[in-house]
């Protein structure tokens, strides 16, 4: 079963594959596919925001373990942001941060694997504002089909090709 | 009404013979109106009060106290259950329901509801009026807002109302008996460890901070209740008796200091001094009356 | 004697959002249950639960496609709040919901009174542990269902289902409380929110998680430490009966009520079912999809093996559980208690 063999993550092989593929990219590039990012979820998923509901202003910090840079979240429907940050050097000011390898915290967005479950088993790390967290997860959780999907889309074929790798990935890992 | 001062039943395991002690000298001594007894805790327990119980009732009875049969708070097995049908089955005597399986046998009957009975609303306080109730004793964690309307609709009913107002807060039952377990035993063969603790074993946290106290089955607070603050809030709104649940300490001398309280012969500020010379060793708590987390002692301010 | 037969029967699933309904009806849900997004249900963790809206489009999808609704209103209003109740009664029968869940006795009065065709259940919320309690609701409320509290022995479960007037819904997988459910102040003790009246236990906004650089997870709620797990070591919910403290006699810290683990009876469903128990419930509304998928699919395979006459091969939920560990807990012996 996927769970498992996910739970059993931080030995998993093709773990550093992220850092490896992303750390080249400079962050003034990346930065504007980000936003692109956010603001199509923002119009394709307006569902999400009525459930965040007074967490919509709060700062997430999304922090991917395995990659080179964190991402910062503000999920607020009018002004939504995303941004990535370079690991290191000035921490960034967050209300709650959600961190796991990129795949863990990939397929919790994704809805394919239960974020208690992850918690259980150490593979997520959940500091400052438990709410926040819990209601960001609770709100993706309802989303119909997957998110991860729908941000490969915004990207055409080069972007579909990359998600159904890294899904390959997971089942064979 | 003129506020009537209770003595809640013994919520531990105490040896038979204090446990008597400790009827006899409350209707010596304490100044307090109604006294409650029964096992509410453990049917396990029973066995060691129940032959005292007669002669215990007829001597308060004697001293003018009101006495009220308490029943068990948690009822599961056959002995709980037969615990429950004996007691509430009883002539001439006045019981407390505190769950739902009293009700059973007490529906239509003259009974008084316990504070382990979910009485939250005055929906359900209706619906136990109209059951039989003639009093009702409600839950600890009940804020001053629920209360009062808790309150203005009993008198409507026309029944009498109480509010814990002392001593270590009942906060949750359960099937397993913790006292048994500290010992790495199960509740069938606990050995009555729970004797060992007169006023509950201290649970604290890892930090070392006090938390919770053990008490067989039940989980009580580290803290203890005191509303001698509230009480003139409590009277305000139409409470009428006001009930203290006993510990090892000095009861009558508690019994006296509240009813001074409630004589106006004290002030609430004098009392809690009074008490906590007593038992200096446990904190006091008033949190669930004001809403807040219930292990706050909220001091009031001093009036100008 | 008769061998005692197997009933078919129903498997009851949480959805703490529409697309958790929609997941376990897809799954194999015989029903659902779920509840409104207020202090009315017992799982009024923010970001969960339902609209008007969502709960009557739930209920379309659902019955679509035969499973039922049962709607959980299973808190204890506080005086002068009643209203609000009042409210989630109305709604779920008028949308037709096949039966309302509910735990308070001035609740399940005015379900009663109001509405006297509408189906009622009761909640393990309401704590009825023996013939006698059940027997009380029965009485006054025509109550149909009884969610039993998961502290008695199959044999137990047995002996009740012989006494008493109504069906019979026993949990058999999820998370387990300690505590006596609607008899707990423990969370508003130490937060302020209350279980009973709020609907949260442990609430995440009193919550901290705190991990050092050795990876070492302390858990606090609100000024209490709860737990503290070593590197690598497996966590649970932050919830007071789940944590480690110290005693006069504990000086190293032990867990004084229960270690984090949860519920899983796939292996006694058989005993379950021949005991007379007419529902079973699946634990978790605050859980994922992914959860829902996974255990709902589970068992409904399971339960069709066993009907078929067949010795189904037990899926392991393991991952899913607290603490990684699961347990049989009261059903199986009594040296649980």
């Amino acid at each position: 079963m996927a769970y498992n063999e996910m739970a059993a993550g931080p030995q998993f092989s093709f773990q550093n594959l992220p850092r490896r593929l992303l750390a080249p990219l400079p962050l003034p590039l990346l930065q504007p596919i980000l936003s692109r990012v956010i603001r199509k979820t923002a119009e394709n998923r307006p569902e999400l925001f009525g459930r965040l509901g007074i967490h919509q202003n709060k700062t997430y910090l999304v922090d991917p373990t395995n990659m080179p840079f964190v991402f910062l979240l503000t999920p607020d429907s009018s002004q939504p942001r995303l941004r990535a940050c370079r690991r290191g050097r000035h921490a960034p000011s967050y209300d709650a941060r959600i961190a796991g390898t990129f795949l863990t915290l990939l397929n919790m967005i994704d809805g394919s694997l239960d974020g208690d479950a992850l918690f259980f088993t150490r593979d997520l790390i959940v500091e400052g504002d438990t709410e926040a967290v819990v209601v960001l997860r609770n709100a993706l959780d309802d989303l119909d089909g997957s998110i991860v999907d729908d941000l490969a889309d915004q990207f055409g074929p080069l972007g579909r090709a990359a998600v159904s790798a890294l899904r390959r990935i997971r089942r064979d890992s | 009404m003129i506020p009537q001062l209770t003595m809640g039943p013994i919520q531990y395991h105490w040896p038979a013979p204090q446990w008597k002690d400790f009827y006899m000298r409350i209707a010596d001594e304490a100044p307090v109106d109604v006294v409650y007894i029964g096992e509410v805790i453990c049917s396990k327990r029973a066995p060691f009060y129940e032959p005292l119980y007669e002669e215990v009732a007829d001597y308060l009875k004697k001293a003018g106290k009101k006495v009220i049969f308490s029943t068990l708070a948690e009822v599961m097995i056959k002995h709980d259950r037969k615990m429950v049908s004996g007691m509430t089955a009883l002539e001439d005597v006045l019981v407390e329901a505190n769950d739902t399986s009293a009700l059973y046998y007490l529906s239509g009957k003259p009974h008084t509801i316990g504070p382990f009975m979910n009485v939250y609303n005055e929906e359900t306080l209706t619906f136990l009026t109209l059951n039989g109730a003639e009093h009702a004793c409600f839950p600890t964690e009940l804020p001053e807002a629920s209360l009062s309307v808790l309150s203005r609709r009993a008198n409507h009913l026309g029944i009498t109302t109480e509010v814990q107002v002392y001593g270590r807060i009942p906060l949750a039952l359960s099937a397993r008996c913790y006292h048994a377990r500290a010992h790495g035993r199960v509740k069938d063969n606990c050995q009555f460890v729970c004797e060992n603790d007169a006023d509950g074993m201290e649970l604290k946290t890892l930090k070392g901070q006090p938390f919770l106290s053990v008490n067989g089955i039940a989980t009580m607070s580290h803290t203890c209740l005191n509303l001698a603050q509230e009480i003139e809030t409590l009277t305000g709104m139409g409470i009428t008796h006001y009930r203290l649940s006993p510990h090892s300490h000095d009861m009558v001398k508690v019994s006296k200091l509240f009813r001074d309280l409630l004589s106006n012969k004290a002030d609430p500020a004098s009392v809690t001094e009074e008490l906590k010379k007593i038992r200096p060793d446990i904190p006091f708590s008033n949190g669930f009356f004001h809403r807040t987390r219930g292990y706050e002692w909220l001091q009031q301010r001093e009036s100008a | 004697m008769k061998q005692p037969s197997m009933q078919r029967p129903e498997l009851v699933c949480p959805a703490g959002t529409p697309a958790a309904l929609r997941t376990a009806v897809d799954a194999g849900a015989d029903a659902v249950y779920c509840g409104f997004q207020n202090a009315t249900n017992a799982r009024n963790f923010p970001g969960l639960n339902f609209t008007p809206e969502e709960m009557k489009q739930g209920l379309a999808y659902a019955h679509e496609r035969g499973a039922k609704v049962l709607l959980a209103a299973n808190t204890f209003p506080p005086a002068g709040k009643f209203d609000l109740w009042k409210q989630a009664i109305d709604m779920a029968h008028g949308f037709g919901v096949d039966a309302i869940i509910v735990a308070d006795i001035g609740v399940a009065d005015y379900a009663h009174r109001t509405y006297p065709d509408q189906r009622l259940h009761l909640s393990v919320q309401a704590g009825a542990s023996s013939p006698e309690a059940i027997k009380f609701y029965c009485r006054s409320f025509d109550i149909k269902r009884v969610v039993l509290p998961r502290i008695l022995t199959v044999q137990e479960i047995k002996a009740v289902h012989n006494e008493i007037p109504c069906e019979i819904e026993a949990f058999i997988f999820g998370n387990i409380g300690m505590m006596a459910e609607g008899r707990c102040s423990l969370t508003n003790y130490a937060t302020g929110i209350s279980t009973n009246m709020d609907g949260v236990c442990s609430p995440a906004g009193d919550v901290h998680y705190d991990e050092d650089k050795d990876r070492n997870l302390t858990t606090r709620l609100g000024e209490f430490t709860i737990d503290c797990f070593s590197c690598g070591e497996k966590a649970g919910y932050p919830t007071i009966c789940k944590g480690r403290y110290v005693t006069k006699d504990h000086k190293e810290p032990y867990y004084a009520f229960e270690e984090p683990i949860s519920l899983n009876l796939t292996a006694l469903l058989p005993e379950l079912m021949k005991a007379g128990v007419t529902a079973l419930k699946i634990e978790g509304r605050q859980r994922s999809k992914a959860y829902v998928e996974a255990v709902v699919s589970s068992f409904r395979e399971t339960i069709d093996a066993y009907m078929n006459g067949e010795e189904p091969e037990l899926n392991d939920l393991l991952a899913l559980t607290e603490g990684n560990k699961q347990t049989e807990g009261a059903f199986k012996s009594k040296r649980w208690r």
